[in-house]
């Protein structure tokens, strides 16, 4: 059987392309998103039997319909996007941490925690920033313990990273136990629901504007950190050539523990955004897997911060437009996670179309897709 | 059997591009015979091994096996004509055993079964005279250990036809020794035996003809017999050819870096620098002459502070005061905070000189990103930089702007090489700074180094090209499996001194003649 | 009451050795595959699609169609899930890790739709059970309520349980005493040099992916047929998937270690309701034994450096010939 291979030539070859304009990788793209939507809208119509065009209707509908909506939208893109941010700085350097969801949860505990045990004891103005500290401490902490092992022991960082979220999930279940309320819920409640002690400030009247003024600072501040700092240009070189580092005198070891640090830091802040200025209570499903998406943010954004708030938004776009026709078709919610599944596979699939070539030799009609 | 030749070769060419890496190259193998193939670095030998084994095609010419004519297109190809090739670089699993290693990929008809595997590799072995354990892991394994399971890979797959690329540049003298013995069993056994190799004493010492290639030309064939060390040092380096690069008088010079005693141990804990002693000198070109792996890359990681000394000195004496630094492991940004202006143009342009992704202009500032008293990078002076290297070398890209990784590999070495020669360096120390380049850049990097020469930096230049190093530098260190050879002066030495001094002291301890 | 604690210590941990079976048959091809724990989403509402069409349309179901449709569905969904991965990361060479939990996402997704809205999309809503189905599932061998103790530890269970032994042992077996084993762990520990010995690389990568993605598929069927007796409960699975790729680090790669890993992660899972007055927060604890444990575990392997206990050596690396 395997003889007949002697004879078979490569139908086709596969080479890595030399560079590509940008406009038309940004055109497989969208190519690919297309086709995503299609599918997509298929499997919708096949599901509830309605039109697909009105389906997306009521995507948008869902996304933009009310400035209620809207206020929700830039409020969940906000929080994903604080998150992707914070992972960003990591995967640069290539180091694979996908305990964003442990470090942002860490976070929130600690948050949690301040609120609880502070809150209308010391005053605002301090309890805000001991709240901030206490986060981002903790974060840090979450962040730096797998990239110590990694730096000293070449410890796996993926399945390490991945463990650790678990551990800050049964942490949390370990909390709730003293903080629930009322008692035998085995839930916290809203934390300080009379004074609002430890909550982030309304502006404008807007509940989650201060959060999304934090974010956008922040987004500003990674993109400037990434491109125009000096440990943002170290980064780059550890994760592009850890020879090359050596060679111009890095400290590889401490670049890893040092960009971890202000990953899990990153993630502790959007743990506080989470707890203090959004939910003001704390529960094990904080997070919600935007730990998990925000990986794949940020990884589709080729790690730059700005088109981080566009993978963002059609992330975001697409969980809350699937809600929408859930809620309206009386589906379970689930359908967004699909919907989510199935363009990422296809933005996933479509990197390859901008990065090789693919050559076909012969006139063999066979589809490479 | 033995009138017909076990593998016979006509005509081979096979280019790459625009260079022809074998030219109408014609072989011939008898059974029980060995044949060595002699040539410097690059003069095509691997290629042309390659194309028997199976991994490139030839462009033209014909392949003979017991007479037959043959088409090799794949290793498997090769393998059903019996042919093996033990490569330079083993290709084996670590977490598996001798056995398992030797039969990964085979499909055999009969049952799955480790332990008559090993019976059977016991059973070569012992035929042969190797010493193995079949159930010895191999990250547990010795260099020369892992070369024997993968000669006994070759033959366990029953190969007649062995060839070895270069399979004592691994070993010590003693495995060498007995690695030879086992080759003349194979021998004496009826195989046909090709081995790649640039060490004239393992020629003459092992075996029965020697073809000789040269800048991929085949020169000729030669009963070993009938020769001598002087007769294949000239086939193989060919007559001097004049390149006329400019040389000008050493003026003014001191010394400035000093070398005692280096003492270096890779990785696998074999020695590759021992007892390393030379000063380079400012305003001049040391070259340095060797077999690829003599311990070149080492010397020059160990000066710049990425290899770690095991023994010896290096000392820096500054140009201004006149005082002497200690260099010995330091780390590349202690020796820069001592204000030695050390640059170096290490081997492997774009995995450790230069970062393929980046753009000119931020591989500009891998050497001077620190440079400021902020957070921030300063890309003002970079840009500049970049400008000015891609007009007074005339490096040829779209902008200052695009990733070095697309631009061709001539202008990839300007822009490193500018790069390094722009911190006004002291020493500047380049490894083979014009492997692969075109004629014009070359000329264009050896005008930069005679310029830095001129400014009184001291120049230690790794070369490949004998030509190169007899014309472009003052003196020349010839390294010999670690050692130094000798220092001589590139005025007067000849490139056949050379040549036999590259393979000197491997010379003295091989016994030689070792006859059955 | 030892032997219900063994007893409820192998339930819970039979999910766990499937999926960690299936990641371990992965990662030898050296395909890290985070879309484990949404295969398994997948394999177990791909089941449960099986048994509800079968149920709905037949008055009388027959036991031996009960057990293999389902069975077969569960099989074909999740290793086309897997099909999707190795697509993904081998064909069109994408990032593991990225395309890993974009397949946790979608399968997570696929499980709590179908398993939640199947009623609606087929029927007249209700909430979904397939309790004729699950009951042949479940279905104890012969003897389990007769010989005490012994019956309860060793006789009690349907047959995904013994299934899920078996194929640990099976997949021990493949994977050290087969050609086809040895060819696999060389795929993932050095693929360049299983290319050069004649070994075709994509294909094993391929099949032991899907072969290793419908193992993992099938606990989720065992989690929804026999543990929660054929009815979904959206989330119910929970974080099983999670705790079995722990399980594959805690099984050093072996997969009749990781039976032994399983019943005892099982074992912690639920150890708490057996010590009497344990806390609700000394529960917690025990729940973050097997991550805590798995971590140590990664790290003490880490420190000793023994080669055999590593990650296959090109665990999570993408490979193509042309780039060596």
């Amino acid at each position: 059987m395997k003889k007949t291979e002697k004879l078979h030539e490569p139908v086709f070859q596969i080479a890595k392309r030399g560079s590509m304009v940008w406009y038309k990788s940004w055109a497989i793209r969208a190519v690919a998103i297309l086709f995503a939507l299609i599918i997509c809208a298929l499997f919708i119509t096949f599901i509830t039997k309605t039109n697909p065009l009105k389906v997306y209707a009521s995507m948008i509908e869902g996304t933009f319909g009310s400035s209620r909506k809207i206020w929700n939208t830039l409020q969940n893109m906000a929080l994903l996007l604080c998150i992707s941010l914070a992972v960003t700085p990591a995967f640069k350097m290539k180091f694979w941490n996908i305990g964003a969801e442990g470090q942002t949860l860490i976070g929130g505990l600690a948050s949690a925690a301040c609120m609880i045990y502070f809150g209308n004891k010391v005053p605002e103005y301090m309890l805000l920033p001991m709240i901030l500290i206490a986060a981002i401490v903790a974060g840090m902490v979450w962040g730096v313990v797998p990239a110590i092992f990694k730096a000293k022991f070449n410890t796996n960082e993926t399945l390490f990273t991945l463990m650790m979220n678990y551990v800050a999930m049964q942490l949390v279940s370990f909390c709730i136990v003293f903080w629930e309320n009322p008692k035998d819920s085995n839930t916290v409640g809203v934390i300080n629901r009379g004074t609002h002690s430890g909550w982030l400030p309304e502006i404008f009247g807007q509940k989650y504007l201060l959060n999304i003024i934090i974010v956008i600072a922040i987004t500003v501040i990674m993109y400037i950190y990434l491109k125009y700092s000096k440990q943002g240009y170290e980064i780059s070189v550890v994760g592009e050539s850890e020879n090359t580092a050596r060679y111009i005198g890095i400290n590889v070891k401490r670049v890893i523990i040092r960009t971890m640090a202000i990953s899990g830091a990153l993630c502790g802040v959007a743990g506080m955004l989470l707890v203090s200025g959004t939910d003001h209570t704390i529960n094990t499903d904080l997070v919600g897997g935007m730990g998990f998406t925000a990986i794949m943010v940020s990884w589709l954004a080729k790690f730059n911060p700005v088109f981080m708030t566009l993978t963002t938004f059609l992330i975001v776009f697409l969980e809350r437009g699937a809600g929408e026709i859930a809620t309206k078709m009386n589906l379970n919610e689930s359908v967004s996670d699909i919907l989510t599944g199935i363009i990422l596979f296809f933005i996933i699939g479509s990197e390859f179309f901008v990065q090789y070539k693919v050559n076909f030799r012969g006139k063999h009609k066979e589809e490479v897709k | 059997m033995t009138n017909t030749p076990a593998i016979e070769l006509k005509n081979i060419t096979k280019t790459f591009g625009s260079v022809v890496a074998n030219k109408n190259v014609s072989l011939c193998v008898n059974h029980g015979e060995i044949l060595s193939v002699l040539g410097e670095n690059g003069s095509g030998k691997t290629t042309l091994m390659n194309m028997i084994s199976g991994i490139y095609f030839p462009d033209e010419g014909h392949i003979f096996i017991n007479g037959e004519e043959v088409v090799i297109r794949s290793p498997k190809d090769a393998f059903n004509n019996k042919i093996g090739m033990i490569h330079q670089h083993f290709k084996l699993v670590d977490v598996f055993s001798a056995a398992q290693n030797i039969i990964l990929g085979l499909d055999e008809e009969k049952k799955f079964d480790v332990k008559s595997a090993s019976a059977k590799v016991s059973e070569i072995a012992a035929r042969y005279g190797f010493n193995i354990d079949p159930d010895k892991k191999v990250y547990e394994m010795s260099v020369s250990e892992k070369q024997t399971v993968e000669i006994i890979k070759v033959l366990y797959r029953g190969a007649d036809i062995l060839i070895l690329d270069e399979p004592t540049a691994v070993l010590t003298p003693q495995e060498t020794k007995k690695l030879f013995a086992i080759l003349r069993k194979m021998r004496d056994d009826g195989k046909a035996i090709i081995i790649i190799t640039h060490k004239l004493h393992e020629v003459l010492s092992l075996s029965d003809n020697v073809a000789v290639l040269r800048k991929g030309e085949y020169i000729g064939t030669v009963k070993t017999a009938e020769t001598n060390e002087a007769e294949l040092t000239e086939m193989m380096v060919g007559k001097k050819v004049s390149l006329n690069i400019e040389r000008t008088e050493v003026e003014n010079t001191c010394d400035r870096l000093v070398v005692k005693d280096l003492h270096c141990i890779n990785r696998e804990g074999v020695n590759v620098l021992s007892n390393v002693s030379f000063t380079a000198r400012s305003g001049e070109i040391l070259g340095i002459a060797g077999i690829a792996g003599s311990g070149q890359r080492e010397l020059l990681e160990a000066i710049a502070g990425l290899q770690h000394v095991e023994n010896g000195n290096i000392t820096y004496i500054d140009p201004k005061t006149g005082e002497e630094e200690n260099l010995k492991d330091k780390t590349p940004l202690q020796i820069r905070d001592m204000g030695v202006r050390l640059s170096f143009v290490p081997e492997d342009r774009l995995g450790m000189g230069l970062v393929g992704n980046m753009d000119i202009v931020d591989n500009m500032m891998l050497r001077s990103y620190r440079k400021g008293k902020t957070a921030f990078l300063q890309r003002k002076e970079p840009k500049s930089l970049a400008d000015e290297i891609i007009e007074r070398l005339e490096v040829v890209t779209p902008s200052a702007n695009t990733p070095v990784r697309r631009l061709s590999g001539g202008n990839v070495q300007k822009v490193l090489v500018g790069r390094e020669i722009a911190s006004s360096p002291t020493v500047l120390m380049a490894a083979y700074p014009v492997r692969g380049l075109d004629i014009n850049s070359s000329y264009t990097i050896y005008n930069l180094l005679n310029e830095q020469k001129k400014k009184g930096v001291a120049v230690i230049f790794v070369g490949e090209d004998l030509d190169v190093l007899l014309e472009l530098c003052d003196r020349i260190m010839v390294l010999s499996g670690g050692k130094v050879s000798d220092i001589a002066d590139a005025r007067t030495i000849t490139k056949e001194e050379i040549g036999l001094l590259m393979t000197k002291s491997q010379q003295e301890e091989v016994p030689e003649n070792e006859e059955n | 009451m030892f032997a219900t604690i063994i007893n409820k210590a192998i339930i819970q941990g039979i999910p766990l050795l499937f999926g960690s079976t299936g990641e371990i048959i992965t990662e030898k091809s050296g395909n890290l595959n985070l879309g484990i724990p949404g295969i398994m989403y997948v394999g177990g509402s791909a089941g449960v699609i099986g048994a509800y069409l079968y149920e709905r349309a037949v008055d009388t179901p027959h036991p031996f169609w009960c057990i293999l449709i389902p069975l077969l569905a569960s099989l074909l969904g999740s290793a086309l899930a897997a099909l999707i991965y190795s697509f993904l990361t081998i064909t069109l060479r994408a990032n593991q890790n990225v395309t890993g939990l974009a397949l946790t996402t979608f399968g997570v997704g696929f499980g709590d739709f179908f398993g939640g809205s199947l009623t609606k999309i087929f029927g007249n809503g209700g909430s979904l059970s397939v309790k004729t189905t699950a009951d042949y599932f479940k279905t104890a061998l012969p003897f389990a309520d007769n010989l005490g103790w012994f019956g309860e530890i060793f006789l009690s269970y349907g047959f995904l349980a013994y299934l899920a032994v078996i194929i640990a042992i099976a997949a021990s077996w493949f994977l050290n005493r087969t050609r086809a084993g040895l060819h696999l762990r060389a795929v993932g520990e050095n693929p360049a040099t299983a290319d050069a010995s004649g070994i075709n690389v994509t294909k094993y990568k391929y099949l032991a992916t899907c072969i290793g993605g419908a193992i993992a598929g099938l606990g989720g069927l065992y989690f929804i047929m026999d543990y929660t007796g054929g009815s979904w409960t959206n989330g119910g699975f929970g974080d099983r998937g999670w705790l079995a790729i722990a399980l594959v680090i805690f099984a050093l790669w072996k997969p009749n270690m990781s039976i032994l890993g399983s019943f005892l992660f099982g074992g912690l899972y639920i150890a708490y309701t057996y010590i009497s007055g344990l806390s609700r927060s000394s529960i917690a604890i025990f729940n973050m034994l097997p991550y805590v444990v798995t971590i140590a575990v990664l790290i003490i392997t880490s420190i000793r450096d023994k080669k055999e206990n590593q990650p296959p050596a090109a665990l999570g690396l993408p490979y193509f010939r042309e780039e060596r």
